[in-house]
């Protein structure tokens, strides 16, 4: 089968490695062959942490610059970082709600307007689906949900050949009962937010 | 049940490489295992240390490599099927007892693991570990994929008994931090009791036993060149007239560029599995059937090396190449693109890479590198050092931990650095030669590992430095594993001992030794100034738990602080201390109470005194 490509960036603690596993394990359930890699030394400490996900027959489990099918982003300016991973043809989904690095808290660098973060990856790529993932999260009953709202909006794209059902059983699985219901409820919301993009 | 002691053969689970390496072991039954922690090899050992907890495994945090290299040979001599972990630079620390270990050789298996890290994601260097069997004469193994790594460490503790030598078992970040479906197989029973049968003329290194040791090993290495040249780990693939020799995570490049070239039927695949000793007569054979052959490995050239040496014996004259210019470089990771790239050029492949956006207009954006966390320890040790050597002109070797965070800027605390307890024994040098004050700086983990020997050199020579101890009572950088100062019991743990620094520092014979609490500034200050003040080795412990670790420990106070009104915008807590809890908000300074975790360094340094406790239900 074709390989798709998917890049998942966040800052650390945002939890994009719990909507990893719940990825792998939908791909699992589907009998779709799945690959992935992540780099998390410093995760706790801040820095950004950085997912790739390969779905189909490709061996590998890392992607090369300009070679992803799918960018998501936990957060704006994360997003015109990982642009390198794009080429004119990829989907490119991020949550707009910033959270600025601490070097440009302290004057170091200068935070991207984030009216200029979606024209620049518009205009570079196939389709942005832009929205404020931690208001859904929120909506939802559970701030921490954006990693659920995200692969909600992943999911709607149909880029990916996993059915929704099979992602909401993962979450299900992987989630636990405590946060399950506000999860699965985060990734609808995340799925129509997506729906309603053009 | 730990999920990897599920007996149920044929099971089918999601795992990251580490985790499949682990079951494995597991399945080879593996009865002693030992590590020191290190990245990318940290979670292999996490999960012995889970298990070991509930099965009759043996599993333990050593002081450092070389300790647990000892520990688990003596276990594998006594018949132990035995494991030790650790990540390429513990080799280093090793080395001395690998190199005699491989001439004394074992009884039960033991497979030594050693985590490489082209690219550096987490580790001081990117040395190439394979020449470590060259050098000892021992096996190395590769796997290819996170699968493959679950069966080739049964396969690893097989050859070890089959040659009665150790076997190390080479693995990079990319495969230890890979996850992909993994079918379990059976879990042989372990044997865990042994029993040590003496044999001196075999087993104690005098010059006389090792110089036929030695003989014993070259024999030994030839016995495995033969299982090497035909081991199902050493696989060819394919026909056609190109060939291509390959080990590691790189196979996997070359499978999907060969796919994406669509040239199957003329490329021939030569997967090297044993990549010490390589398979002579296997890839003289391989060499004979090409016209050209490409190399790739990640590294050094260790195999284009040899193959090219195994050329010259069988007086081929066809091209090989690996490294060099417009192909392959030495440094860093591959990646399938990169490598795609490569072979296209090698063999003259037409190929055309994705269109890439034109990335030139896009605006340099802000640094996101890691940070001390907040309420961190060692932000609030450093300031005080920083505060007490003011004026002082000082050199501050730093060592390994998430203190080495501290040589960023604004605390800019680190001006020397090579590995694991080198600020003890780089500051005897700084002392002895230049008229500065050196200050260091060591972990308490790293300071049990290898920074006490260059603390006793200082007492011993009578160097002249200060070294600060920053105790954070756990091993931070790597996932919170125990070490010797730890108190065990905190961790519903019993059967430990527990060592003080306090009381092993003054035994060294460390003259001036004071322990401070660094969320208490001032105090912390003036101690600190009387320490450096000293002429002659002095040592400041400061003790206090690292904040992610109390949090999970849950031993935090609730108690988080806000910035009041009688803020004056003088912002020395943000230029001074950059305790990531901070943020600017319509050109105030805030405290994000999500992340403020109450250390209250910040509180005591504000001119002002604007930065206080936020009570419950106020603001």
């Amino acid at each position: 089968m074709d390989t798709k490509r998917l890049i998942i960036v966040a800052v650390g603690g945002q939890g994009n490695l719990l909507a990893s596993k719940v990825l792998g394990e939908a791909a699992l359930f589907s009998d779709i062959p799945v690959r992935m890699s992540e780099i998390h030394g410093m995760a706790q400490r801040g820095g950004v942490v950085e997912s790739a996900i390969l779905f189909g027959d490709a061996k590998s489990t890392i992607i090369s610059d300009g070679e992803a099918d799918i960018l998501v982003s936990f957060e704006p300016s994360e997003a015109l970082r990982a642009l390198n991973k794009c080429n004119v043809n990829s989907v490119v989904i991020t949550n707009l709600y910033p959270l600025p690095p601490f070097t440009a808290v302290i004057g170091k660098g200068v935070y991207p307007d984030p009216n200029i973060v979606q024209d620049l990856i518009r205009a570079k790529t196939a389709k942005l689906i832009a929205f404020d993932a931690v208001a859904l999260a929120k909506e939802a009953g559970n701030v921490l949900a954006v990693n659920m709202v995200l692969l909600g909006a992943l999911i709607q794209t149909g880029v990916l050949p996993i059915p929704a059902e099979n992602v909401k059983k993962a979450i299900t699985t992987k989630t636990g009962k405590f946060f399950a219901e506000s999860n699965l409820k985060a990734f609808e919301l995340g799925f129509s937010a997506a729906a309603k993009e053009k | 049940m730990h999920k990897l002691l599920a007996d149920q053969p044929g099971q089918k689970m999601l795992l990251l490489g580490n985790e499949s390496i682990a079951r494995g072991a597991i399945e080879a039954g593996v009865a002693f295992a030992s590590t020191y922690p290190g990245t990318p090899s940290s979670e292999l050992s996490l999960n012995f240390f889970q298990m070991s907890k509930e099965s009759d495994l043996y599993f333990e945090y050593s002081t450092n490599e070389k300790v647990s290299l000892e520990a688990a040979a003596a276990a594998a001599n006594c018949g132990i099927r035995s494991m030790c972990v650790m990540k390429h630079v513990g080799m280093n620390v090793a080395a001395d007892t690998l190199m005699t270990l491989a001439y004394i050789g074992v009884k039960g298996g033991l497979v030594i693991l050693t985590a490489d890290d082209p690219f550096m994601f987490s580790s001081q260097n990117e040395q190439d570990n394979r020449y470590y069997g060259k050098l000892s004469g021992l096996p190395v193994l590769e796997p290819s994929s996170v699968e493959e790594a679950r069966e080739m460490v049964a396969y690893a503790f097989d050859l070890s008994e089959k040659l009665q030598e150790p076997v190390i078992f080479r693995t990079t970040t990319r495969l230890n931090h890979s996850t992909a479906a993994v079918e379990f197989g059976k879990i042989r029973t372990p044997i865990t009791k042994g029993d040590f049968k003496k044999d001196p003329f075999n087993y104690v290194t005098v010059p006389a036993v090792s110089r036929k040791l030695h003989a014993k090993l070259l024999k030994n290495l030839g016995k495995a060149e033969e299982i090497s040249n035909t081991s199902e780990y050493n696989i060819v693939k394919g026909e056609g007239p190109w060939g291509i020799i390959c080990n590691g995570v790189s196979y996997n490049y070359v499978i999907d560029g060969i796919n994406d070239l669509d040239i199957e039927d003329k490329v021939r695949v030569l997967r090297i599995g044993i990549s010490h000793p390589m398979p002579g007569d296997l890839i003289k054979d391989f060499l004979k059937g090409c016209d050209k052959v490409l190399i790739v490995e990640e590294g050094e050239p260790f195999m284009e090396e040899t193959v090219k040496a195994f050329a010259q014996e069988a007086k081929l004259t066809l091209t090989i190449a690996g490294k060099g210019e417009g192909l392959f470089s030495r440094l860093f990771e591959f990646n399938p693109a990169l490598v795609r790239e490569c072979m296209a050029k090698y063999f003259a492949v037409p190929y055309k890479p994705a269109a890439l956006p034109d990335l030139s207009d896009i605006p340099e954006l802000p640094q996101r590198p890691p940070n001390l966390c907040a309420g961190c320890s060692h932000r609030a040790t450093f300031y005080a050092v920083k505060k007490a050597a003011e004026g002082m002109d000082a050199i501050f070797p730093n060592d390994i931990g998430c203190y080495t965070l501290g040589f960023l800027p604004p605390l800019s605390m680190g001006d020397f650095l090579i590995c694991m307890g080198s600020s003890t024994g780089t500051s005897c040098g700084f002392s002895k030669v230049t008229d500065k004050k050196i200050i260091s700086f060591i972990g308490d983990s790293t300071f049990f590992h290898s920074g006490i020997s260059g603390l006793i050199n200082a007492v011993f020579n009578n160097h002249n430095f200060t070294l600060v101890i920053l105790d954070n009572r756990t091993t931070a950088m790597t996932g919170h594993q125990p070490n010797p100062g730890v108190d065990m019991k905190e961790l519903n743990l019993e059967g430990y001992g527990q060592i003080s620094i306090e009381k092993v520092v003054k035994a060294l014979g460390v003259s001036h030794v004071s322990v401070i609490k660094p969320y208490l500034v001032k105090k912390s200050i003036n101690t600190i100034k009387e320490a450096i003040n000293f002429k002659g080795v002095s040592v400041i412990i400061s003790k206090e738990k690292c904040s992610l670790y109390a949090k999970s420990l849950k031993q935090l106070t609730e108690k988080v602080f806000y910035v009041s009104d009688k803020c004056k915008n003088h912002r020395t807590c943000i230029n001074e201390l950059a305790c990531p809890a901070f943020f600017i908000e319509n050109d105030r300074v805030k405290i994000n109470p999500s992340i403020c975790v109450g250390c209250a360094v910040c509180a005591q340094i504000c001119p002002e005194h604007a930065i206080l406790p936020l009570k419950k239900n106020s603001q």
